[in-house]
């Protein structure tokens, strides 16, 4: 009885152990992992290290070049680019976890809904994603922007959120769609499980490989568009980004002055963080997907 | 027990339910307690259709569907007592989970403990030891429809509706199942028994209900159906050994055999054979 007992268990370890033995063996899900917590830990443990005010201006060291007092060197103002730096990552962070899960969950509701539903339902909320799709949605932000004068970090994701979702529900409505119509769909409404613990607790641990990098993939595809918003100057009004130091660095003709420490740090930042995530993604694909497994 | 009045289907398909297809066409008939009937007929005749109907899965299109006199509600107080067994085995079960996952589903219908639960899975003559803690893909399609039914005995059904289900397992687990149908019909529930098999049809079955492009073509006592077909389609599907090299001919009335103003015996009911055909 008891080796009767024990040999599913035995089983259920053995497939978890196996995508982890996979997990631990894929140097793209690794390095990428790798690179965006390295990143992460220096956008919260910075303060730590540099705990200066990111805007403190300071005339007598302005346009410094790196050195052991200022790691990243100075702006034209004798800003810490090093601060800035850091604190920009923390708001960089911020954004594509507020923006990207936004993106997610919208996505993941309006797809599961259809894709469960069917039908009229189906139909309604896809048209609603065609037509987000097609949205401009740089000038619908210009417009936006001319109303509402207040511009932060949640407004910003908030709107990244509210125009790229439609690619999000499109997929798991797919998924969604092929799922439903098996028949432990059926069963559980034979044992009259409601409807939305039917989509979370039959239908999406049957995706969840699939939902994990879903929210991966938004959280990148967040943090460059916010980035890109914030270099053309739709980007939040107080505080500090990377997209917003590459602005003032732009601004400031950094370039043209020679001042590579004051562009190339957070340039660097949002192309390692998006570059690790979709490096990260691939490898997660591998794990969970065999037939993509090399050797 | 359940009783369906002049049911019909209709499926809206293409863009915004543009067009329409008409699967199940003004179906009447009785399942009674403690008595098995065999819906017959070939694929796409609408037979899942009529079970999805009665359970509540599929909503009605006209016409009505009752139980002891209750329209068809879903909700757990409905499938206390009414409950579906499908084709499909492996379809059945959710692959992340655990078979015990289906177990505990119907806890928030029917609380049962664990001895009950023990008992069931005995009853469809499985080792509870030896099924409890597996994942579907680690038992046998025969174990998987067993548990099913395991499943609506724990359950106290009264009528079970049983689509195709032995159409996927092999000859001697098939026979297994069947058995276990008849164990169901000794202890007074009702089953509905859908099939394309004529074979086993009459194996278990009182009634014999006909089904063809959704429309009742026959239906009676297993035995008169079988021996006395009228309506030639049921002729036909009797006569019908499948031969290599021909192809499988629809069956077109050799002029009028029956109208339906001639009934025979009102027990036996036959459709006129002499309806405009398609084609
Ligand atoms: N959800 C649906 N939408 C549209 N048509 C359907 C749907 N389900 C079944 N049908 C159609 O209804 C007819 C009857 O199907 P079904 O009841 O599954 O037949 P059977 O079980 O006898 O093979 C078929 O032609 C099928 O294509
Ligand atoms: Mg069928």
């Amino acid at each position: 009885m008891t080796t009767l007992q024990t040999a599913p268990e035995k089983a259920e370890t053995v497939v978890r152990r196996e995508a982890l033995y996979f997990a631990f063996r894929n140097p793209k899900l690794l390095g990428g992992l790798a690179v965006v917590l390295i990143l992460l830990a220096v956008g919260i443990f910075g303060p730590i290290l540099d705990s200066g005010d990111p805007f403190a201006y300071s005339f007598t060291d302005a346009i410094q070049s790196p050195s052991g007092k200022h790691w990243f060197g100075t702006t034209t103002f004798g800003q810490d680019v090093f601060t800035q730096f850091v604190a920009g990552l923390r708001t960089t962070f911020e954004v594509g976890a507020l923006g990207g899960g936004l993106t997610a969950i919208i996505g993941m509701v309006i797809g599961f809904v259809a894709g469960y539903r069917g039908g009229m339902i189906d139909e309604i909320l896809n048209m609603l994603t065609n037509i987000v799709l097609v949205l401009p949605a740089l000038a619908v932000l210009l417009i936006v922007n001319a109303y509402l004068g207040v511009r932060s970090v949640g407004m910003q994701a908030l709107f990244i959120g509210l125009t790229s979702w439609p690619w999000v529900a499109r997929a798991v409505r797919a998924q969604t769609f092929s799922l439903r119509t098996r028949d432990f769909v059926d069963l559980a409404r034979l044992s009259a499980v409601p409807t939305r613990k039917i989509i979370l607790r039959e239908i999406a641990p049957n995706m969840s490989s699939y939902l994990f990098m879903t929210f991966i993939l938004c959280f990148g595809g967040s943090i460059l568009i916010a980035s890109s918003l914030d270099f053309i100057g739709l980007g939040p009004t107080q505080g500090v980004s990377l997209g917003l130091m590459l602005q003032n660095a732009h601004q400031w003709s950094a370039l043209t002055l020679g001042m590579w420490w004051w562009f190339i740090p957070p340039g660097a930042g949002i192309t390692l963080i998006v570059g690790a995530l979709y490096v990260a993604n691939v490898g997660l694909d591998e794990v969970f997907n065999p037939k993509l497994r090399e050797t | 027990m359940l009783s369906l009045a002049d049911v019909s289907k209709v499926y809206r398909v293409g863009a915004f339910g543009g067009k329409t297809m008409t699967a199940v066409d003004g179906v009447t008939f009785d399942v009674d307690q403690g008595q098995v009937v065999s819906l017959i007929g070939e694929s796409g005749s609408g037979k899942s259709t009529i079970g999805r109907m009665i359970l509540g899965l599929t909503a009605i299109t006209k016409g009505s569907i009752t139980f002891d006199g209750a329209p068809v509600r879903p909700g757990a107080d409905y499938y206390r007592k009414v409950q579906g067994v499908f084709q499909d085995p492996f379809s059945c079960y959710n692959p992340v989970f655990k078979i015990d996952h289906m177990f505990q589903l119907i806890r928030q219908i029917r609380p049962y403990t664990q001895e009950k639960l023990e008992e069931s899975i005995s009853s469809v003559r499985l080792e509870p030891g030896q099924v409890l803690g597996k994942y579907p893909h680690q038992l046998s399609g025969g174990q998987l429809q067993r548990l099913l039914i395991a499943r609506a005995l724990l359950l106290d059904i009264r009528l079970l509706v049983a689509d195709e289900i032995t159409s996927m397992l092999d000859a001697s687990t098939r026979i297994d199942v069947l058995n276990l149908l008849v164990d169901l019909k000794a202890r007074g529930l009702g089953v509905l028994y859908i099939t394309h098999d004529l074979s086993l049809g009459n194996y278990l079955a009182e009634r014999t209900v006909v089904l063809r492009r959704g429309v009742v073509v026959e239906m009676g006592p297993t035995e008169k159906v079988f021996e006395d077909p009228l309506h030639p389609y049921t002729r036909q599907l009797l006569a019908a050994v499948p031969r290599l090299h021909a192809p499988w001919e629809d069956a077109r009335p050799a002029g009028c055999g029956v109208h339906s103003d001639v009934q025979p015996d009102p027990d036996h009911y036959v459709a006129c054979s002499c309806e405009k055909e398609p084609e």
